[in-house]
């Protein structure tokens, strides 16, 4: 049985050494858990597919799946406190001590460079993933109508989330009472 | 004194931001934004931005690095201490975690039948292509501000972020670094920063 203080810090170890979304975790999962033997090399599509298929932020999903198989409740506990812990106290470290920068003309300088850029860090990915996975003329149509919605008539994107989730549930019973009928 | 109502607010937007998210850390900053900066007027467009590039540049899953920021800032500027901050940082990022860590527990048990499940398909497959409508929409509000007072909507820039063709200039450059080139988020940022230092 794994001890759940190695759980604990080889996703803190993971967590810390992610920088970006959850994909860059596989590749540190895959080397950290399943070199050690804890999870064989099957399971870890499994892993991917679940923490996809749940609301949240996928890093953190992983972790509490991949904690739950190796030690049920209380492995997920733990992988979960791992992942989150490093990046929560330097992200505080950070917050506590820039709060005292923010007006420093050279903080100024800096950030009014990077603030054009990150907007278009946010803008790539969402090009790349309209892409990649808007295969149909259906799929632009949704795209294009929530972003219209929340940006330019402040819609909030809650409401169109529970909106599309009722609908796209109703759909798919009809379609499969219509082919079952068949 | 501070007012504990600001640690439930804070607690029940956060809990409710992490159910909502669909489709990973970009999707989740949409649905900050609106929640954060539009609807309670806890931040300012400009602190948000500076807050995501902070999250991006630091290790750690961005949506964590976000609600952890954003629930210091929030509850600091109004208690005005920094053990008032932390109390707010914690309360966001347990809220943030705590539905994926329930639901990611419940569909553990029933993974297999969960696996092949038509309607949880139909329903990725009609969320998927709004996910990348509402990230679409954070990189829109944070260019442009739309307000409904007349009959007509009043369209401006948002000065914060793009205050002069500079920015715009920085904005094209790094889309294009990051569009065709692959350059990764991190040297953008490090690079549009120093570009700041050095223009303004």
């Amino acid at each position: 049985m794994v001890p759940l203080w190695q759980i604990f810090l080889t996703f803190a170890k993971i967590g810390s050494f992610t920088i970006g979304g959850g994909y860059a975790m596989i590749p540190l999962i895959r080397q950290e858990i399943v070199k050690k033997g804890w999870l064989s090399d099957d399971e870890i599509p499994d892993i991917i597919a679940l923490a996809q298929s749940a609301p949240g932020i996928l890093a953190v999903n992983m972790s509490i799946f991949a904690g739950y198989k190796m030690r049920g409740f209380k492995g997920s506990v733990a992988a979960t406190l791992g992942s989150v812990i490093p990046s929560f106290i330097i992200i505080l470290l950070i917050a506590m001590l820039f709060t005292g920068y923010q007006d420093n003309p050279v903080v100024v300088r800096i950030f009014k460079g990077i603030r054009p850029v990150v907007v278009s860090l946010i803008l790539v990915p969402m090009i790349n993933m309209a892409r990649k996975g808007n295969k149909t003329w259906w799929a632009w149509v949704i795209s294009a109508i929530s972003l219209f919605l929340v940006a330019f008539m402040k819609f909030s994107p809650i409401y169109i989330l529970m909106v599309l989730i009722v609908t796209a549930i109703c759909f798919t019973l009809i379609k499969e009472r219509r082919s079952s009928d068949d | 004194m501070i007012d504990p109502v600001i640690f439930l607010q804070l607690f029940l937007v956060f809990l409710i931001i992490g159910l909502f998210t669909f489709g990973g850390g970009y999707a989740m900053l949409s649905l900050i934004q609106t929640q954060v900066v539009s609807a309670h007027s806890w931040l300012t467009e400009s602190a948000f931005t500076d807050i995501v590039a902070i999250s991006q540049m630091t290790p750690g899953p961005v949506g964590i690095n976000c609600a952890t920021y954003v629930g210091y800032e929030v509850a600091r500027s109004a208690g005005g201490s920094h053990i008032v901050g932390i109390l707010g940082s914690m309360t966001a990022t347990v809220a943030v975690v705590l539905p994926s860590f329930l639901i990611v527990l419940t569909i553990v048990r029933f993974y297999t039948k969960f696996k092949d499940n038509k309607i949880f398909e139909g329903v990725m497959g009609w969320l998927r292509p709004a996910v990348v409508g509402l990230i679409g929409a954070a990189a829109v509000i944070l260019m442009i501000n739309v307000s409904w007072s007349g009959p007509s909507p009043d369209v401006s820039v948002v000065a914060d972020n793009f205050p002069d063709w500079t920015s715009w200039a920085l904005f094209a450059a790094a889309t294009i670094a990051s569009l065709f080139f692959k350059v990764g988020p991190i040297p953008i940022i490090i690079a549009g920063g120093v570009l700041g230092l050095l223009i303004y």
